[in-house]
């Protein structure tokens, strides 16, 4: 498994062992492996779309490392304002460190700075199409979590129809065998282009409406953020968010065991009673991020194998 | 009434490709996709009948050998066609389309938020499926569009 070198671009360009390796190499810098490991190498933190908590994560990820940071957090101090064209802001900037980080609203924009930089680059978001280190952080909480990635049961609820988290997510789950059960209100149900991924794979998969029929109990029930701007109607909005907020009772429907999730921030899909049950993960799943960027960092920049 | 058979199809070529079984009326289309448009003769055929089709169109290309790679490109439009490889007037070689793994440069993505269409990159498909039923997946924005022929620029 060689990652050096490599950019981290779509959870479409990773198989089962890359995965495997990547959550392994994770746990093994929570654990304190690979200290200063990332000493004298530069990270280019370049958002063209703002997002504090992303930034924040890569940046905290280096400097723990022993790395170094510099870029931008928010376009207007790039310069994209002056009309420089992404590909050769990324040309540039390239030369000035060892590895990049960015954030763009294009969809494919960290694609084509990977096909243009003589450094790695790691997506931190292109738009509605990939966020792959919270796909790989969601990963690395479920072997925590659950002790395993294959055959796991999860449940997926809110807004499956825009949440590129979810895709991502189940996506990568789809190359370990997993079974789901997608609740979400018709309007925002998966994208039948998945669907029909997850069943030419063989996989099982069952969509309801409410959290009452989840069937048998889950590993993992995974919640989203259901978003006003995405209803018409308003009041159709308060009782949709309404019936899917998460309280203790859950706990009756989806199983004693299950470990709740969340890609944060929450609004109000988790009701505050929930944060201190055993099953509240989603604390938890952000601190990972840390370690999971900074594994990400040490393979691609080749400091860990 | 039988009709007589014709001596050729268009007219006969000495050197060149011969695009033939293209189903009606997509040889404007094939011609557009091959980027021959510029290069030398074209000659082009629409509506002959066919058994295979009921109705065919033919291209013929002179003074030009497409490769494989380049006439590939007609799974898009015109999945049916045989290419014949012409010279000194014979046929040197005759082969069907193969569907390639992915097509650059001659697809538009139609997401108006994909990179493709916010800079000059140069457009990258890639074919999902079997068959004459493919559909391509943007290999920048990731969308899948299950009618590629649409994309054709
Ligand atoms: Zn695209």
């Amino acid at each position: 498994m060689d990652f050096s070198g490599r950019s981290i671009v779509s959870m479409r360009d990773f198989t089962r062992e890359d995965i495997q390796h990547v959550v392994r190499r994770a746990l093994e810098v929570k654990k304190g492996a690979y200290a200063d490991c990332l000493r004298g190498k530069v990270l280019a933190t370049l958002f063209f779309e703002p997002s504090t908590r992303t930034r924040l994560s890569f940046e905290a990820a280096m400097v723990r490392m022993g790395g170094q940071v510099f870029g931008f957090a928010d376009p207007n101090v790039s310069s994209a304002t002056k009309g420089e064209t992404l590909s050769d802001t990324i040309r540039t900037v390239c030369g000035y460190c060892h590895v990049i980080a960015m954030r763009h609203r294009i969809e494919g924009a960290a694609r084509l700075a990977s096909e243009v930089s003589l450094v790695p680059v790691i997506n931190a978001g292109d738009g509605a199409n990939q966020h792959p280190t919270q796909t790989f952080l969601d990963l690395v909480t479920i072997q925590e979590e659950v002790g395993r990635l294959t055959n796991i049961r999860i449940g997926m609820l809110g807004d499956l129809k825009h949440g590129r988290t979810v895709h991502s997510l189940a996506m990568a789950l789809s190359l370990f065998g997993a079974e789901f059960v997608f609740i979400s209100p018709e309007s925002l149900s998966m994208p039948e282009d998945l669907t029909a991924q997850l069943a030419s794979a063989g996989l099982k998969f069952t969509e309801v409406r409410e959290l009452s029929d989840i069937g048998k109990p889950l590993d993992v029930l995974y919640v989203t953020r259901i978003q006003k701007e995405r209803f018409e109607d308003f009041q159709e909005y308060q009782k949709v968010a309404g019936s899917y907020r998460l309280t203790p009772a859950v706990l009756s429907q989806a199983g004693e065991k299950v470990r709740i999730m969340h890609p944060l921030p929450r609004v109000d899909e988790i009701a505050p009673e929930m944060d201190s049950l055993p099953n509240a993960v989603y604390f938890r799943q952000a601190h990972n991020g840390v370690p999971t960027r900074q594994a990400l960092l040490g393979l691609v920049t080749g400091v860990i194998s | 009434m039988n009709e007589p058979k014709r001596a050729h199809k268009v007219y006969a070529i000495e050197r060149g490709t011969v695009i033939d079984h293209i189903p009606s009326p997509m040889a404007l289309k094939v011609i557009n996709i091959l980027g021959v448009t510029q290069q030398g003769i074209l000659s082009v055929g629409i509506n002959f009948p066919s058994e295979k089709l009921g109705h065919k169109d033919i291209v013929k290309v002179e003074n030009l050998e497409l490769t494989a790679e380049v006439t590939d490109r007609l799974s898009l439009v015109a999945p049916t066609a045989t290419i014949n490889i012409i010279e000194g007037w014979k046929v040197v070689e005759k082969r069907p389309i193969h569907l390639p793994r992915e097509f650059v440069g001659i697809l538009r993505c139609p997401n108006p938020k994909c990179v493709t269409n916010a800079e000059a990159a140069r457009t990258r498909f890639l074919r999902e499926g079997e068959g004459r039923t493919f559909a391509v997946r943007c290999a920048y924005c990731e969308r899948l569009y299950r009618n590629p022929a649409e994309l054709v620029v």
